[in-house]
């Protein structure tokens, strides 16, 4: 199968990406007290170096594989078998280098006002998770990236957050872990029936359990489930999405940006690595749930944005809806569906990172992010009022941007695979453009009251934090190919993989040749 | 006389011995000691014990000597009581230095405190050692005694004589639940020596039913009473309140793994064979005890009955490995007391350094805003409470990995879902201690003064939980070691 082809080099690249982060933690700690100015410019300094890499891994990447490059496996508790297995493919290759982008971004974009050092340091530790995370092939491994970002992202919502910031951030951090507690036995219980099943010592290695699919098809299911409340609580699906509008709201702009840009992509990948590959049966079993899950969200979220009076809380709820779209594009189970959504995963994180950035900028200048206080922003602002519209657009989906190939995609993917789900979800589209445009106007439109008046218009630095983010917006929008070209292989796979695995008594535990 | 292998006590001699000497020394010689003499003596005193654990560490895991029995097979000395001593040793020897900058500043005596200390782990390192109902019952009452006396110790205050009473009532009822039970299993089985009650077990059932399912029943009273385990847990608060913080911090240490290697050795060893039998009944303990523990523990306000019920909380975690009934829930519930014993040691350190020794600033209060006066205190103790929670890259995580991954082995997965949804649970709790450290502002400016052996303590104990937090592997090793035993 091509999924399992994997190639492995002398340099460890993929280890170095993940260590950055770390590396530069630990260079910020150790900064002395007294040089508070240095600590952003090593943090940043780190990133960069990162997102270097992850450039370099995109470059170096071979096109038409669709297997795991750059696997790096180095054992680390035997007794356990639990290895630090890194590895890259299509699927994670994007995802890795928006983390890489974002990160950098983020720090640079707005200062956090106190403690410096304690807030690079946690940023820098989010991203070792999140990369960590991306590019994790044992399944220990991923957990453990998968939960240690909650520390950081904790400390950053309550330390440096606005409003009920202690509140979101407990309420973030029990969420999440109540998804995830569940996972960690499914985790285990993987791991030991397929050591059983094939009598082979212990391990954790995705593929080697995934290419064995060893498991009863029943067991498959209920695990499945046990995987699939962890990452609905990330993505968030609804009915467990209470936690994001508050965090998005509460967090600080660099920690809205990375929450929407990246944590929410912990989900949605962790559905298709981890919920696809590893239980092919049990995903085309539970696509009709996923998909109303996702439908629902598109129409919730829609719905309760265009309620909203806060403006960072409406792209909060906009979230919902366009991760409902992305899991709409993953359980369409083809390979339409499945680049579509991977590219409205990347999108979504150039686009929604771009508006919180904005949103960001309109709160240090307005010392306000309701909707009713602002207003005619674009007199003073004119350069913001473009900047925002394109980003908006790209979110409502506007062909010519981004947006809209991963929409379309996604449509397509799901019209062929499930007609109504595409039809329901293609009203999300139209109420997508109705909130968000109707907010553009009441707050870039209209009379200039009061206050508004003094807004200042983008400063250079920040219009070169918010340039690479257009530029892409705009370079995936007209030539996505360069992109789809890489994914396509390794989804391909994937979806023959699903495709391979399709009728309950072709993969029962009784069956030897299931063993590798 | 039965033949004895002498060097098979040494941490017995060092640690008992070590009490005796000391108390002798201490009557004979009040006013001439020096103020520093019982810490430095009883530091020493452990880790001689410690030294001996490791000598014979090495000597058991020499395949060509392995395990053994002595005194007429009365101790068994294996890779599981070794490594119980260990634990036990560790506690005493961090709860001796914890003890010198506290106590003097409380006005309690550090001499008495230190000749209890030794005698308690005495008693420890016996049950441990135990393969004889008997013996085991006897380290089980020199352990608990001197314990009690240690949860009195702090006489001005009405708390502390309280928190000594009730230990003692209870603890004195469990302990006559815990001989009843050994008079039955005797009844039913014709010895006390665990290796004898194994062999009878295995070999086709019991005379009589009744003796035996009575005397398992009555065993586990006694044994849950000693961990904790809901609903046996009513005085862990009251007493973890009202004791000395030190001595509660050997207490939530030392005691509670002597008595887990008191179940682990009587059920998972001896009763090995019927473990059919027992085995609901601890499943439903563990359950009960992770969620109530926690449960509970999130209403609290003093930060001691808070760490009490997480301490329960604990405990049904570890019973989970013991569920479990295989060598990987043996080897689960050693690693988990193992690490457990360092978070439980610095938590209380913690609190001693905040408490002030021995009242005053025991509410969650007394934490606001710590993170800013006090930076390396709060980022020590935040490391030790998101260990508790079971956060990654920390030794706690690896604790839960390896209980709940016993659990699952053996295909008790409600048991393992319904303990991780009660680690979710004390995540709140601790979260509540973070939040008040690093999220609330401080009502008090004032630094809350270290001393250099109660920061020693914490930092010994945070750095434990990272460095083995983030290269679990030896730990891991050596509890897979220590689950080679006697074996019943």
């Amino acid at each position: 199968m091509i999924l399992a082809a994997t190639s492995t080099q002398d340099f460890p690249v993929l280890g170095m990406l993940v260590v950055l982060p770390l590396l530069g933690a630990a260079a910020v700690l150790l900064l002395p007290r007294s040089r508070v100015e240095l600590v952003r410019p090593v943090a940043v300094l780190f990133m960069s170096a990162a997102a270097a890499v992850a450039g370099w891994i995109i470059a170096t990447y071979p096109v038409a594989s669709g297997g795991f490059e750059m696997v790096v496996d180095q054992p680390w508790v035997a007794a356990w078998g639990i290895s630090w297995k890194l590895g890259v493919d299509g699927i994670s290759l994007f995802l890795l280098a928006l983390t890489a982008l974002l990160f950098p971004l983020g720090a640079l974009a707005v200062d956090p006002g106190h403690d410096h050092k304690a807030y690079y340091v946690w940023l820098l530790l989010l991203e070792f998770g999140c990369l960590g995370v991306f590019s994790a092939l044992d399944l220990l491994l991923f957990f453990l990236f998968f939960e240690v970002v909650l520390v950081p992202m904790y400390f950053l919502i309550g330390q440096w957050g606005h409003g009920n910031a202690r509140y979101s951030a407990v309420k973030f951090f029990l969420f999440t872990m109540f998804g995830s507690a569940l996972m960690l036995v499914g985790i285990l219980a993987v791991a030991f029936l397929h050591a059983s099943a094939t009598g082979g010592p212990l391990t954790f290695d995705v593929v080697e359990i995934a290419e064995a699919q060893s498991l009863a098809t029943t067991t498959a299911r209920w695990i499945f489930l046990a995987f699939a409340l962890g990452f609905a609580v990330k993505v968030p699906l609804i009915p467990v999405h209470t936690w994001l509008p508050d965090a998005h709201t509460d967090a600080p702009t660099a920690g809205s940006v990375i929450l929407a840009g990246v944590l929410l992509k912990l989900g949605t990948y962790g559905f298709v690595r981890f919920g696809l590959y590893l239980f092919p049966e049990a995903s085309r079993f539970f696509a009709p749930l996923m998909l109303t899950l996702g439908v629902v969200g598109i129409l919730y979220g829609a719905a309760v944005a265009t309620m909203q009076t806060d403006l960072k809380r409406l792209i909060a709820y906009s979230s919902v809806a366009h991760l409902g779209f992305i899991v709409l594009g993953i359980f369409a189970l083809n390979t339409e569906g499945l680049s579509g959504g991977l590219l409205q995963m990347v999108n979504h994180g150039l686009s929604t990172g771009a508006l919180f950035l904005l949103v960001g900028y309109i709160y240090e200048g307005r010392h306000t992010r309701a909707i009713a206080e602002l207003g005619g922003l674009a007199r003073p602002a004119p350069v913001l009022a473009l900047t925002f519209m394109v980003v908006m657009l790209s979110s409502v989906g506007l062909p010519g941007l981004n947006g809209f190939v991963g929409e379309f995609l996604v449509l397509l993917g799901a019209f062929e695979a499930h007609r109504w789900w595409a039809v329901l979800a293609t009203a999300g589209v139209i109420l997508a453009a109705i909130y968000l445009l109707w907010a553009y106007q009441r707050v870039f439109h209209g009379p200039v009251r009061g206050e508004n008046a003094k807004m200042v218009d983008l400063r250079w630095r920040e219009g070169l934090v918010l340039a690479p983010l257009l530029a892409l917006i705009i370079f995936l929008g007209v030539y996505p190919r360069p992109v789809l070209d890489r994914m396509e292989p390794s989804v391909d796979a994937l979806v023959t993989h699903v495709e391979a695995h399709r009728s309950p008594g072709a993969v029962d535990t009784a069956e030897p040749e299931a063993a590798p | 006389m039965p033949h004895v292998d002498w060097p098979a006590l040494l941490p017995q001699y060092f640690l008992g011995g070590g009490g005796l000497v000391l108390l002798t020394l201490g009557s004979l010689l009040r006013r001439r000691l020096p103020a520093w003499f019982a810490t430095v003596f009883s530091a020493g005193a452990a880790l001689g014990a410690l030294g001996g654990v490791i000598w014979l560490w090495i000597r058991v895991q020499d395949p060509a000597r392995g395990a053994f029995t002595t005194i007429a097979d009365t101790i068994g000395i294996d890779g599981f009581s070794v490594f119980l001593s260990g634990v036990v040793a560790v506690s005493v020897l961090l709860a001796a230095v914890l003890a010198s900058g506290t106590l003097r500043r409380a006005g309690l005596p550090v001499e008495e405190f230190c000749v209890l200390l030794l005698l308690s782990g005495a008693g420890g390192v016996t049950m441990a050692s135990a393969n004889d109902l008997i013996v085991l019952f006897l380290g089980l009452e020199v352990l608990s005694i001197a314990a009690y006396v240690l949860a009195a110790l702090d006489l001005r205050r009405g708390t502390s004589q309280e928190a000594g009473l009730k230990y003692f009532v209870l603890g004195a009822f469990a302990s006559a639940f815990f001989l009843y039970g050994v008079a039955l299993l005797y009844g039913a089985t014709g010895s006390t020596k665990l290796g004898l009650v194994a062999e009878f077990l295995a070999g086709g059932g019991s005379e009589s039913d009744a003796l035996l399912l009575g005397g398992m029943a009555l065993l586990l009273v006694g044994l849950f009473f000693k961990v904790a385990a809901v609903p046996f847990h009513a005085w862990t608060p009251d007493v973890y309140e009202g004791s000395p913080p030190v001595a509660v911090a050997y207490m939530s240490a030392g005691v509670k793994a002597a008595g887990f290697a008191a179940l682990l050795r009587v059920f998972n060893a001896a009763l090995g064979a019927n473990a059919a039998d027992w085995q609901p009944i601890v499943y439903a303990i563990a359950a009960l005890t992770v969620l109530a523990g926690a449960t509970l523990a999130v209403v609290q306000s003093d930060v001691r009955r808070l760490l009490a019920y997480s301490s329960i909380s604990h405990a049904g975690f570890i019973l989970v490995g013991v569920e479990a009934a295989t060598d990987q829930g043996l080897a689960g519930s050693l690693f988990y007391l193992g690490v457990y014993a360092f978070l439980a040691l610095g938590s209380f350190a913690v609190v001693t350094i905040i408490g002030y020794g021995a009242d005053g600033r025991q509410s969650l209060d007394a934490y606001d805003g710590l993170a800013k006066r006090s930076p390396a205190l709060a980022a020590a103790f935040a490391v030790l409470l998101l260990a508790q929670a079971g956060v990654p890259f920390t030794t706690g995580f690896w604790a839960k990995l390896e209980v709940i991954g016993a659990s699952v082995e053996a295909r008790s997965y409600w048991l393992a879902a319904m303990a991780m949804l009660g680690a979710v649970v004390a995540a709140f709790l601790y979260l509540r201690i973070v939040v008040r450290m690093y999220l609330t502002a401080p009502a008090l400016t004032a630094r809350p003064p270290v001393s250099r052996s109660a920061g020693f303590v914490v930092a010994v104990c945070a750095a434990v939980t990272v460095v083995f937090g983030v290269l679990p592997g030896p730990l891991v090793e050596l509890t897979n070691d220590a689950t080679v035993w006697l074996g019943g």
